[in-house]
Formats: C-alpha cells, sequence, structure tokens
C-alpha cells in the first residue's frame, strides 16, 4: 500500500494494540499461528471485531461478531468513516500532515449514513456505530484481513476503502498500529517482491519506469520488456480471443483453482502449447504437452520465502527429491541452457545475491544474517539495517519526507453475481483448518479433522427445503451445476451457503463460482456465487 | 462432545444462570443472532466465576453432571467442556456419572469412625448409594452423616444406627439439629454469647441481642479509626496461620488498586474442627456483620462467603441473613446510611478441603481447579481476581464487632500479649461434653479439658490431638501447657485451627493414623510433585508397617521432609505431622527403635 | 536495567526487576534442574525440581517463578535442596515411566543419587485411571508402590498419548489453551495422584475440541505425547537419533511463515518441530505445519523402504495399543 505491497506491521505489534477489526478472515484456520499472535493481544485486553459473514471459530473469540452481507465490506467501511467524521473522531492532524484527498472522500461517503449501511450490510446500526467510535477511539488499532476481502470483483477497492480506514484515524506507522493483509501462501509475498508480478522488477520497481529498468538490463546485458504484462484473469481472456497459444506454468493448478474451471480447462485444452513445472502431477500437469517434475522448494531446495511481516526466511533442503525431479532453479537454468542463452547454474545464493544489488529492499540480507537472525523484514538497505518492524513510520516524520498518502473514493457495488427468485442463496468459498487450497499439498497426509467437502447451509434453510443432514443435493448456479452433501453448520445464517476449496477431484465448487475479477488485481469473485440448491431425487 | 441437555437439566442451568440471552447461548432463535454475536474472550473471563454454582444447581437438581448438562453449561458460560470437566471432577461432592438419587456420606474420619462411623459404613458395604466422608464437622455429636438428594436441599444429620442412614436413603427425612454450645448462658462469653439464647433466623432478635451496634460505631468512627482499633486489638487470625489480622487489612486498605475483594473462609473442613459452623448456625447475623464492617474498613464493595457444601443448614440460615440484612439497608448501595456500598456473595464449596486454602479458594471462586497458587504474591497484592484481597476465617471476624465496641486496647488486654482476646476450642472424642468452648487464650490444656467435663472411655488419655489432621498428638505432658500461640510454639505444638480432641489410651492408633494418611492422599489437589506422591507413598508406608512390617524411618524422614520443603501449599507442609508425631509419642508399635 | 542484586551460591549478580531466580542463575551459567518450566510458557511451578534455598523463607522457593529482590541470599545446594530435588525425582521416577526423559535429567537424577526401587516394586498398569473420583481411593498393602501405568491411547493418524510418561507437568494444557493454541481440549481432571490430563469424559481426541496442531508433543518433556510416526517406529525398533538430521525450513502452506524443524531419517520426515526462540511461532506449529509433509513423501507411489512399511501403519487410525 502506498507504493509498495506488504502489510505495515510485524505480528508482535497485535499482541499489545488495544483494537483489532479482523474482518473477511477466518485467520484461527486460515492462519493460526498469526491467530497465536491475535489471542495474545486479546488476552493483554484488545477488544475484536470480528467482520465474516460467517460466525467462524475465529469470530467465536470476538466481543463483537458483524455477520454482514456478503460483499457488502465496502458499505460498511464507508458507513463506518462517515460516522467517524461525523463525531468528529477523526485525526485532523495526521490528515493534514500526512494525507491527501479527503475532503473529497469526505463527501463520498456523505450519503453513507448509519441508516444506509444498516440496510446495505444487514447489521444494526447502533453496532457499526460502536464500532466507528472504538476503532477510532483506540491508541492502536489494526485492520487484518484476508481473501473475504480480496476475493471478490472489486478487491481492490476493498483494500481501499479499509486503508481509508487507517488514513481517517492515524491508525498507520506506528507501533501497534496498521494494515495487516495476511497472505494465503508460503511465498506469496516473496512472489510479488521477486517481480512475479505484471508490472513489477523484484523489489517493486516499476518495469515501465526506464530507471528501474536500465539497472537490470545493464547487469542482464539484455533489454527487459518495457510494458507490463498480463494477470492471470487477462491471460485467460487472451487465451480465449487466441492472443496467448502457448502458456507455461510453474506451480500453480489453474485447471481447478479458477472460477469458472470447467471453462478455464477447456481454454488451457485449445493452447497450443502448455508447459507445466510441478512437484505432483496436478489436474493442469494432466493436460500439459511438457511436465517437468520439480522439487518441492520448502524441503527438497535451498532459497528464501517472505511471510506477511514481509519477514524473508531461509528455507532449506532436508529431502533428495524423489525420482529425477529438479529443482526449479535448475529446470530453469537448463531450458536456458538449451534456448542458447545459458547463465550457468547459479546456487540459490548466488541468485539472491544478485537480487540484494538490485532491490535496494533487500540490500541487506546476506543468506549468513538470514539464517543468525531468524530471517530479516524489508526494508533492509544494508548489512547494518537491522529490518524493518513497521512501514510508513515516515507518515509521522515533519517535515513530511514523502508523497503524502491518498484518499480514494470507494464507491459501493454489489457482488456481481446477483440473488434471485432462481439463485436465492448466497454461496460463498473458504478454508479449514487442515486443508489448502485445491488439496494437492494437504490431500497428502491423512488429518482426523477432514470431512468430505460438503454444501454447508443453515439448519432451518435444509429444513425449508426438506433435506436432511448428509443428503445429497444439487447445487446450481448460472454457470454450472454440481452434487453434494448437506451438511449443517451453525455458523450459517439462513439464505448462506459455504463450501470449502479443497478437494475439486470429488466437488468442484470452482464450477459454480463466477470469473468477474477485479480488474486491478485480476483476482475473481469466489466469495460470492448466487445459487439454488434442488433436492435430487 | 455434541451430546444435548434434557429439558430438566436446562432447566436447572437456566435456573441459576438465567434464560440465555441469544441464540449462540442456546436460546431462542432472535432475527439479530443472524448478523451479531457478543461474546469472545472478555466475556468468557466475565462468566467464568459462575461454573461451580452452576455445576451445583445441576448436581441438586438432578443428581449428577452429565455430558449433555456439561455442554449446555460450557455454552452459556463459555468455558471449553475440557477444562469445566477438569472443574467438576475436582470435587468429591459433583458426580460426573449418573447415580442414586440419595447419596449418603458417612464420616469416617478421627472422631466419627470410632463412635460409629465405621460400623454403619460396614453395614451398608457395597450400596452405590452410600461413601465414606472425611471430617463433616459435626465431631462433638459423632457419628455424621451427609445427604445429598436430587431435587431437594442436601442436609446433615447426626445418626445413631444404620436404619436412620436406610430410611433417609429411601426417601425419609432427616432430622436437622440446632446449633447449640456446652457454654451456654456464661455471662462471660463474647462469640458464643447469643448462641442458643438468640434466633439465628431473626434480624431482629439480633438487633435486640445488641447486633448491629458495632456496625454503626464503625460507621462512626471511619474506616482509620477501625483499622486503627484492628492493629490496637493485636488480633491473630484463627485460622491456623495466626497472621496479624490488622497488617493483611491495612496492605489491602492502602493499595493504590481500589477494586478489592473481602472473602470469608467459611471452608471449614479441618477434621476435628466445628467451631465456625457453631457460629454460623447459631449467629448468622454476627458474620454478616462483621463482615460488613470489615468491607467498609478496607474499602471493598463486595465480600464472599465461601462455605463449605457439607454445611448446608449453616448456608441456609446466612442466606436468610443476607437477604435481611439486604431488605433492612444494611448491605448494598447505601450500607447502613454510611454512602458506602458492600455487598455479599455466597459460595458453596464442592467436597474439597484443599479450598479452605486461601488461594485455592480463590481460584474455586474463580471458577478453576481449587488448586493452590504460589506465594508470593499474596492475596493482599494479588489475591481473588487478582484484585488485592483480605481473606479471615470465620472466627477471626467475628471478634470484630467485639473490637470495635470495646476498642482495641482494651480487647488486646484479653489473653496473653501476643495472644489477645477470646479463643474458640472445638473439644471432642474420648470427652464428658464435647463442644464449642470459648476461653481467655492462656488456659492450659488440662483446665480446657477439664471444662468439658474431663477424659471419658478407659479414662487415661492415650493422646490428644491438637489443631487437627494437620496438627499432632500430644500426650499427658503436654497437659501443662498453655493454650496461646507463644506456649504452643514454645513447645513445638500447635493450636491450629482449635481442635483438642482426646483419645483414651485403648484407641487404636495405628488405624487412626492410616485415616490421616488417606485423607491426606484423599484431598491432596494433585498439583506439585511432593504432596501428589508423597502423600501416596507415606500410606504405602504405612500400611507395610500396619500389615506388619519394620518401620521405615529414614524413607518415611524424607517423603515427610521433601513434602514440608518443596511442597506448594500447606496441605504437604503438614500432610506428615501427626503421623511423626504419633511415631514420636511411640504409639504405633514397633515403630520406635 | 540490571538493578537488582542478590547472591547465588555467594556469587554476587545482578539482572532486571522482573527477573526470577532462575533467570539469575542463567545470567551465572548455573542452570538449574526443571521440568515444568519451559521459556515460551507461563510458568507453573508444579513440579518443583527447581527448588532452592532462601533464608528467610521457611519453605523452599520454586526457582522458575520467584521474583528476585535485593540482597536475596540463594543457595541452589544446600543439603535440603538436594535432599528435595533427589526425592522429586525419585516420586516421578517411581510412579512414571521416565525412559525417554532428555539426558540432562537422567544427569540431574544421578548426581543427586536417586533410588526410585526403594518404596518397592512398581505397580501393574491398570485401565481405570480415568474413571477415578476425587476423594476416593483403593488403599492396597503397600507391597508395590502405586503408578500411573496404564495403556497406551492411540485414537487418531498423527499423535499418541502415552500418560504412563506423563509427570503432570501441566505444558501441554498450557501450550493448547492460553499460552498458545487457545483450543482447550485438554485440561487437568481428577485430583490428587489420581489427577491427569484429560478431555471432557475422556472422549477421544477425534470427538474433542482437538484440532490436531501438536503443540502439546512440542512441549512434553517424558514422550508422554508424540508423533504417531515416532511411536510406530520405536515399537519396530527402528527409531534412531543418532542417525537423523534435523533442517529448518520454512512451512509450505499458508504466508505466515513458520520455521520448521524437519527431523529425517532415511529420506523419510519423522518428526516436525519448530523453534521455541523464533517470534513467528515461539515454538508452535498448527496442524498443516506440524503433519502436513507427506505429500512430499507419497508413500504409495515411490520404491518403498523399510521406514516406508512402518510409517504407513502410522496411517490407521487406531490401533491396539499393544503395537
Amino acid at each position: 500500500m502506498f507504493g509498495v505491497g506488504g502489510g505495515t506491521c510485524s505480528y508482535q505489534e497485535i499482541e499489545t494494540t488495544d483494537v483489532i477489526l479482523l474482518w473477511g478472515s477466518n485467520a484461527r484456520e486460515a492462519h493460526p499461528i498469526f491467530f497465536h499472535h491475535l489471542m495474545k493481544g486479546v488476552r493483554n485486553g484488545a477488544k475484536l471485531y470480528a467482520i465474516d459473514p460467517r460466525r467462524t471459530t475465529s469470530a467465536m473469540w470476538a466481543d463483537t461478531w458483524l455477520g454482514l452481507e456478503v460483499g457488502s465490506d465496502i458499505a460498511l467501511a464507508n458507513t463506518v468513516a462517515r460516522e467517524i467524521i461525523t463525531a468528529g473522531l477523526h485525526h485532523e492532524d495526521f490528515i493534514r500532515h500526512a494525507t491527501r484527498g479527503f475532503d473529497a472522500y469526505a463527501e463520498s461517503v456523505e450519503p453513507w449514513t448509519l441508516q444506509r449501511g444498516s440496510e446495505i450490510t444487514g447489521l444494526p446500526a447502533e453496532v457499526i456505530r460502536r464500532l466507528a467510535h472504538d476503532f477510532a477511539a483506540a491508541d492502536q488499532a489494526q485492520i487484518c484481513w484476508t481473501l473475504g476481502i480480496t476475493e471478490h470483483h472489486n478487491a481492490t477497492d476493498n483494500v481501499l476503502a479499509l486503508i481509508n480506514l487507517a488514513l481517517l484515524t492515524g491508525h498507520v506507522g506506528r507501533y501497534g498500529s496498521g494494515l495487516v493483509p495476511i497472505r494465503g501462501q508460503n511465498n506469496v509475498q516473496g512472489g510479488g517482491d521477486m517481480g512475479a508480478l505484471p508490472n513489477r522488477l523484484p523489489g517493486f520497481q516499476e518495469v515501465e519506469d526506464p530507471v528501474s529498468r536500465g539497472k537490470f538490463e545493464a547487469l542482464w546485458g539484455h533489454p527487459v520488456p518495457y510494458q507490463a504484462g498480463k494477470h492471470l484473469s487477462l491471460m485467460l481472456e487472451a487465451m480465449e480471443t487466441g492472443e496467448i497459444t502457448a502458456l507455461y506454468v510453474i506451480g500453480e493448478n489453474p485447471a481447478q483453482s479458477e472460477a469458472r474451471s470447467d471453462h478455464a480447462r477447456h481454454l488451457l485444452r485449445g493452447l497450443e502449447f502448455l508447459v507445466v513445472q510441478d512437484i505432483l502431477m496436478t489436474k493442469t500437469a494432466e493436460l500439459a504437452d511438457v511436465v517437468f517434475p520439480a522439487a518441492a522448494g520448502w524441503a527438497e531446495t535451498d532459497g528464501t520465502v517472505t511471510s506477511s511481516e514481509r519477514r524473508v526466511q531461509r528455507v532449506r533442503k532436508a529431502l533428495d527429491p524423489p525420482g529425477d525431479a529438479r529443482d526449479d532453479l535448475a529446470i530453469i537454468s537448463g531450458l536456458a541452457e538449451r534456448m542458447g542463452r545459458g547463465w550457468g547454474y547459479p546456487t540459490a545464493e548466488e541468485v539472491w545475491d544478485e537480487l540484494r544489488s538490485l532491490s535496494p529492499n533487500h540490500a541487506g540480507m546476506s543468506y549468513r544474517r538470514l539464517a543468525e537472525e531468524g530471517g530479516l523484514q524489508w526494508p533492509c538497505y544494508d548489512e547494518e539495517h537491522p529490518g524493518t518492524l513497521f512501514l510508513h513510520g515516515d507518515l509521522w516524520d515533519d517535515p513530511l519526507p514523502r508523497h503524502p498518502a491518498p484518499f480514494f473514493s470507494t464507491p459501493w457495488a454489489p457482488p456481481v453475481d446477483e440473488l434471485s427468485e432462481d439463485f436465492p442463496i448466497r454461496l460463498t468459498t473458504g478454508r479449514r483448518l487442515d486443508s489448502y487450497n485445491t488439496g494437492v499439498q494437504s490431500g497428502g497426509y491423512s488429518s482426523p479433522l477432514r470431512t468430505a467437502v460438503a454444501l454447508e447451509v443453515a439448519p432451518s434453510d435444509a429444513h425449508t427445503l426438506g433435506v436432511a443432514e448428509g443428503e445429497t443435493v444439487r447445487v446450481v448456479s448460472r454457470r454450472g451445476s454440481l452434487k453434494a452433501p448437506v451438511r449443517f453448520d451453525r455458523s450459517l445464517r439462513p439464505g448462506l451457503a459455504f463450501m470449502s476449496v479443497h478437494d475439486p477431484d470429488e466437488v468442484d465448487v470452482n464450477l459454480l463460482t463466477i470469473d468477474a475479477w477485479d480488474p486491478k488485481s485480476g483476482t475473481a469473485e469466489f466469495k460470492a456465487t448466487a445459487v439454488r440448491i434442488e433436492p435430487v431425487g | 462432545m455434541s451430546a444435548l441437555p434434557t429439558a430438566a437439566e436446562r432447566a436447572a442451568v437456566d435456573g441459576h444462570l438465567g434464560l440465555p440471552q441469544s441464540a449462540w447461548e442456546g436460546g431462542e432463535e432472535r432475527p439479530e443472532d443472524a448478523v451479531l454475536a457478543e461474546g469472545g474472550f472478555r466475556a468468557s473471563q466475565d462468566r467464568r466465576q459462575h461454573i461451580l454454582p452452576t455445576l451445583h444447581a445441576v448436581n441438586d437438581a438432578i443428581g449428577w453432571v452429565s455430558a449433555g448438562a456439561l455442554n449446555y453449561i460450557c455454552q452459556r458460560l463459555l468455558v471449553p467442556p475440557a477444562e469445566a470437566y477438569g472443574v467438576a471432577g475436582f470435587y468429591a461432592l459433583l458426580s460426573l456419572e449418573e447415580r442414586p438419587a440419595r447419596v449418603a456420606h458417612i464420616c469416617d474420619d478421627v472422631a466419627c469412625r470410632n463412635q460409629g462411623g465405621n460400623k454403619i459404613l460396614s453395614d451398608l458395604e457395597g450400596r452405590s448409594d452410600v461413601h465414606p466422608s472425611p471430617c463433616l464437622g459435626q465431631c462433638d455429636q459423632a457419628p455424621a452423616v451427609f445427604y445429598q438428594r436430587a431435587g431437594e436441599a442436601d442436609c446433615v444429620a447426626v445418626v445413631t444406627d444404620t436404619d436412620q442412614v436406610i430410611k433417609v436413603l429411601e426417601g425419609g427425612k432427616p432430622e436437622e439439629v440446632p446449633a447449640t454450645v456446652p457454654q451456654a448462658g456464661d455471662p462471660a462469653l463474647r462469640l458464643l454469647k447469643r448462641i442458643g439464647r438468640v434466633d439465628p433466623t431473626s434480624l431482629e432478635d439480633y438487633r435486640r441481642a445488641g447486633g448491629y451496634r458495632a456496625l454503626t460505631k464503625a460507621i462512626d468512627l471511619g474506616a482509620d479509626q477501625v483499622l486503627s482499633e484492628i492493629k490496637a486489638s493485636n488480633l491473630r487470625g484463627r485460622g491456623g496461620a495466626a497472621f496479624p489480622m490488622g497488617i493483611k487489612w491495612e496492605a489491602v486498605a492502602r493499595s493504590s488498586v481500589t477494586l478489592r475483594y473481602l472473602i470469608c473462609n467459611a471452608d471449614e473442613s479441618e477434621p476435628g474442627t466445628f467451631k465456625d459452623r457453631v457460629i454460623m448456625e447459631g449467629d448468622p447475623f454476627a458474620l454478616i456483620e462483621s463482615m460488613t464492617i470489615a468491607g467498609l474498613a478496607i474499602g471493598a464493595e463486595l465480600g464472599y462467603l465461601y462455605i463449605r457444601a457439607e454445611y448446608p443448614f449453616a448456608q441456609s440460615l446466612l442466606e436468610n441473613a443476607i437477604e435481611q440484612t439486604r431488605e433492612s439497608g444494611l448491605l448494598g448501595d447505601d450500607v447502613d446510611g454510611s454512602g458506602k456500598s458492600f455487598d455479599i456473595e455466597i459460595r458453596r464449596g464442592g467436597g474439597a478441603y484443599i479450598c479452605g486454602e486461601e488461594t485455592a479458594l480463590m481460584n474455586s471462586i474463580e471458577g478453576h481447579r481449587g488448586e493452590p497458587r504460589n506465594k508470593p504474591p499474596f492475596p493482599t497484592q494479588a489475591g481473588l481476581f487478582g484484585r488485592p484481597t483480605v481473606i479471615n476465617n470465620v472466627e477471626t471476624l467475628i471478634n470484630v464487632p467485639e473490637i470495635v465496641l470495646e476498642g482495641g486496647d482494651a480487647f488486646a488486654a484479653i489473653g496473653t500479649t501476643q495472644s489477645t482476646g477470646p479463643k474458640l476450642f472445638c473439644l471432642s472424642g474420648a470427652v464428658a461434653t464435647p463442644g464449642v468452648y470459648e476461653v481467655e487464650f492462656g488456659i492450659t490444656l488440662d483446665e480446657l479439658v477439664d471444662l468439658a467435663g474431663g477424659v471419658t472411655g478407659s479414662g487415661s488419655i492415650g493422646a490428644i490431638m491438637l489443631g487437627g489432621a494437620a496438627g499432632l498428638f500430644v500426650g499427658e505432658d503436654y497437659l501443662d501447657m498453655p493454650l496461646t500461640f507463644e506456649g504452643a510454639q514454645d513447645r513445638k505444638a500447635t493450636l491450629g485451627s482449635g481442635v483438642v480432641m482426646v483419645f483414651d489410651d485403648r484407641t487404636d492408633f495405628a488405624d487412626l493414623s492410616q485415616r490421616i494418611a488417606r485423607f491426606f492422599r484423599d484431598e491432596s489437589c494433585g498439583q506439585c510433585v511432593p504432596c501428589r506422591v508423597g502423600t501416596v507413598r507415606q500410606e504405602e508406608l504405612l500400611a507395610r508397617h500396619c500389615g506388619g512390617l519394620p518401620w521405615e524411618d529414614e524413607l518415611f524422614e524424607d517423603i515427610a521432609q521433601v513434602m514440608i520443603d518443596a511442597s506448594i501449599c500447606g496441605l504437604g507442609h503438614t500432610a506428615s505431622t501427626a503421623i511423626r508425631s504419633v511415631i514420636d509419642l511411640g504409639l504405633l508399635e514397633g515403630s520406635r527403635g | 536495567m540490571a538493578d537488582i542484586t542478590l547472591a547465588v551460591d555467594g556469587t554476587e549478580v545482578s539482572v532486571p526487576v522482573g527477573a526470577t531466580i532462575l533467570d539469575a542463575c542463567r545470567v551465572l551459567g548455573k542452570d538449574q534442574p526443571t521440568l515444568c518450566y519451559l521459556d515460551n510458557l507461563t510458568p507453573v511451578n508444579v513440579c518443583r525440581v527447581c527448588v532452592v534455598e532462601v533464608p528467610g523463607n521457611r519453605t523452599l522457593v520454586p526457582s522458575c517463578s520467584r521474583p528476585v529482590e535485593e540482597g536475596m541470599e540463594v543457595n541452589t545446594d544446600s543439603e535440603r535442596v538436594r535432599h528435595s530435588r533427589k526425592m522429586v525425582y525419585e516420586f516421578l521416577a517411581s510412579s512414571v515411566d521416565l525412559s525417554l526423559v532428555d539426558e540432562e535429567t537422567v544427569d540431574w537424577m544421578v548426581r543427586y543419587g536417586c533410588d526410585p526401587d526403594r518404596y518397592g516394586p512398581q505397580a501393574d498398569p491398570v485401565e481405570d485411571r480415568d474413571q477415578r473420583v476425587a476423594g476416593h481411593h483403593h488403599l492396597g498393602d503397600g507391597s508395590t508402590a502405586e503408578t500411573v501405568h496404564q495403556p497406551v491411547k492411540v485414537d487418531n493418524e498423527l499423535y499418541i498419548r502415552d500418560y504412563s510418561r506423563c509427570i503432570l507437568c501441566y505444558k501441554c494444557v498450557e501450550a493448547c489453551g492460553e499460552d498458545a493454541q487457545n483450543t482447550f481440549a485438554i485440561a487437568v481432571a481428577g485430583r490428587g495422584f489420581d489427577a491427569r490430563i484429560s478431555t471432557e469424559f475422556d472422549t477421544g481426541l477425534t470427538d474433542s475440541a482437538c484440532v490436531f496442531c501438536g503443540n502439546c508433543i512440542g512441549v512434553c518433556p517424558t514422550g508422554a505425547l508424540m508423533f504417531r510416526s515416532e511411536h510406530e517406529l520405536r515399537l519396530a525398533g527402528m527409531w534412531d537419533e543418532d542417525d537423523q538430521t534435523v533442517t529448518r525450513t520454512i512451512c509450505s502452506y499458508c504466508g505466515v511463515g513458520c520455521n520448521l524443524d524437519l527431523h529425517v531419517q532415511d529420506n523419510r520426515i519423522v518428526k516436525v518441530t519448530s523453534p521455541m526462540d523464533h517470534s513467528v511461532t515461539s515454538g508452535h506449529l498448527c496442524i498443516k505445519g506440524r503433519f502436513g509433509y507427506e505429500y512430499v513423501q507419497e508413500l504409495g507411489d515411490l520404491a518403498v523402504t523399510p521406514i516406508d512399511q512402518v510409517l504407513r501403519r502410522a496411517r490407521v487410525p487406531d490401533r491396539d495399543s499393544s503395537g
């Protein structure tokens, strides 16, 4: 945010903060060790608000659970903002000193009265008011979120709406206060940091910035493409139009993980050439022309990953990979060699040291330091630099040494897949504690907690439909249908259904989901699908 | 665990806690439950202290606590089931298994076992509704039986034969005997003066007999002056540790933390002790008045009265007393027009001797297992709910009105310089007139036994148990010992809780020692290794000796020493002292030399 | 902020306010024996093996939790201290299976001259410990020393509970509860010698609140809680720590970045722990981090080695505890 993609806080800060908004996150199941830190905060007196359509196991620990309508997050955030401004609880000094665009923003949230917010979110106005006042009045406060915010068609606006709240109250750039997106994968942060984004070079340097690009070109002795590339959703579009005909997939399973997965598989099948590099024979690999068996990054190779608190940490080889599998670096280097552009076979550390020479954020992180100091948090500019606990402290410096942080107007739009008479049930998806994404990894161990993927519904909805627990039903969306057994879940209210995403071989929930995606992040709206439930015979 | 409560169990829980406020807590579905739930960590902290009373509510109504009932309690109080199970199972009187609707707990402890307790137990051997019990605090009228009756109030009765027990188990009504004291009518009495003479159910009678004059005077004096009088009185705690009361009170009164608590420790469970019961049954208003003066003096607005479950009659009288005093404005937001607030909540124990230990008692009130805490911090620094807390036992507290009325200096003139004031002793065993006796500190043991009519049985003293199972046995050579803290200390004895239990020379001291060893093993909380295992090893060692094997003195001494040195609390520290004294007196055949 | 000075065995040392006697001992390089103490858990001071003598205190005091005071004189090796430590170890060794405690503990036991046999032969295992009620017990004739020996609980694929090895140090309860996981699947139940770690009504782990994070295993000092893989390998006589490597890496699942120590034997992960001194985990993990490694050693598809045959047995939810 404000130019860099990383959570502003360290985990330890939540242990002493005063108010926590856990927004669209079931951290207790999806990020259990982060939740340990969060619970330390709660035990130290922090007030916890959980904002989630489901009363999850995380929300059970909240002083107050707010079960908002799926996709009404911006409505809630804007209402909270208006209430804070109306009550005069916004941080005027901070806003004047460190931000820009406040007046336009204030105007944009003006229509969001408690009453309107209450109508759109379904939440009692008094509770929204209480949240607004507690958050604004807190000495330290954090907003933590995950996919409940980002798996929407307006994901970026969702995030901006939360950032606005932090700017409004000055809850950023100070110890204990900040914005905490918890990453879903062990190196999603590191991947972005390393330039695995369509528009970035390593270290968040802009592809389209000639100065940045020049550094890389000078070292590599080769021009770097000067235009931003495509994110995944755009790639799928390009595959549909025939613009893309060949695809090289590394460690991703789009045949099962994409929304409207049958459509994605259709597109993958239509490619002229598909290369998949993976540690297991995924459904995507089954469609490939060439498969490179890869070593598992975390246990069979050396390297680094970066966590949600911007901590770069070492992964190390503990096992010999099976059969002919090689680590990713060796595969890519070998490929380069066969393409006539070989650069030899550098070690992971050599590659890392090159990165350090190009990315100022990582310059101080030698392998030696990473080992001795239990990882380092970027930015870490040189070998003496201790790394950075929290970001944007300079927003409080006088005079302000940087551009002021911008407010953005965040208009609310309901989920694309609207509820209707034919599709009256809101289906949302998510993760479970013992399983992970499409189950490629987590399916490998026997978990006593695991239950077959089911359509989870409020008991009263099941009664209305005349369906018993365990009975198989057909779930139909505007795009597809599937059969699944029904399970009762008290954390769901009437009209809301839930499915986990972990066993697409058995129940492929992404046959139902919509591929409406956020134009800025490319993330599809996995969290909001309109369905109906039909008894089967 | 997904077991559900029966309607009756739910009613018992709701009867105690009120109806659930949301569907999340087991109530009717309300529209807002779909979008809102309050609870979480803070709520669970606030509610936890209701767990023991709620478990009691179910145990009282149903006779036991099923998995379904436990789950519902957990849902209401936001307590994890494993924790609730651990709390429930800590208490001997809560049953986690289905059992007969009526259960008799027959005392076979040191006083009752040879006065009929053992015989009744052996007559009823094999019945699932009959259990042996540690001391029930009725030693002056042994043997005693404690009945639990599903759907009806618990009660205690003194019986003379086995048939009486069977009749009650089959639905009969046990008889409760009002408290009396042998010295009733003696004008010299201070603490016992109203017992047997003033109606314990009537605030009016209590006031007519001088009650609540002390509170009025205390309010006039103000907290600081009351504190000065208490300090001047040099009153030392009567619970066993003999700590100066004024120092405790002052530490809390001067604390920078304003939320403070008072606790009255009425968990009188030391075998041979029954004085607190007699006070509570005979003069309950006196205790309420004493607590009120204490609460105002230390700046506490809430006092907890923690009473052992085996004293249901005393509890009902205290409940009545609290209700009447509240109605009269002597408790509540404006105590007797003082502008100050003080109220009292009663908490019932669950059958656990260890909860008489002050920090275990606090854990019990807080809804945790009654495991003692390590000290420091002391209760005056961080006691109940982590707040500064004064905890005094019943006898200690009822001296307070005397001190306020007479003045601290006058009170200090009673007894000796180091042991001031009147003192209650619990006389039982082989004496002609067992009961609670009030004397001035300084009377000798001999004089006290004479006061109780002298030795009966064979007429010759075998040994006298002083201070209860946690105290020790002394021989005839101690009869000239003055009964003061310092007098006991000089002779390496203890007054403990004021137990004087006389055994004649025909007593089977091996059997008695084994009963005491069993008692400590049964009552050890199990938290620390020295006591948890030491009490077992001690019992095994005694069993070997009583089975005919030679006495293992070195091993006994090793076990005793680690319990004394390294246990967390007084239970472990004293678990071997009585047995050691039996050995030293040569009362265990072949145990010396 | 070294502002409290005390003497340990005659040597002066200064430590910060709030430090414990144990901290002060460690500053002097005089580590004390501990069983229930762990740096990442709240001290419960129940084992009493760390007790020291401090003049002015009637009894010995637990060094793990007693804050230092100015001018305090601590004796860690007096006759009373040695006696209590020896007895605590003897009490435990005579009632609990300590065969898997760490070497340090064994060294202390030797140093203090423990003789657990002097309480008589150990009593046989019993099946009823989970049913025992507070305030009552069956008294034997003293010819055997009562123990906590009982059958191993094997009710899932991931870890076993062998409470014959349980010294009741409360660590697992703290890790499951308020010090880390906040799951509260287990608590201390019962009372006295019959006190035990239990789920509600001794229900199986799979019916309890357990989320199989294994943080209880991570803190258990006696092997009472153990990876199923380790349990099976031990039963098969194949557990070989000398042949194992331990490699630190990062969990492959979510983005929190938990440090894992992979214990590898014969190119197979046989156990996963986490460093206690790391700020991210403090030694604690979730089910995925601790147990979710099987996908890198799919046992079915590869050449099956002897160790795989044993590890396969660990994938059966429950089994006869006799092995």
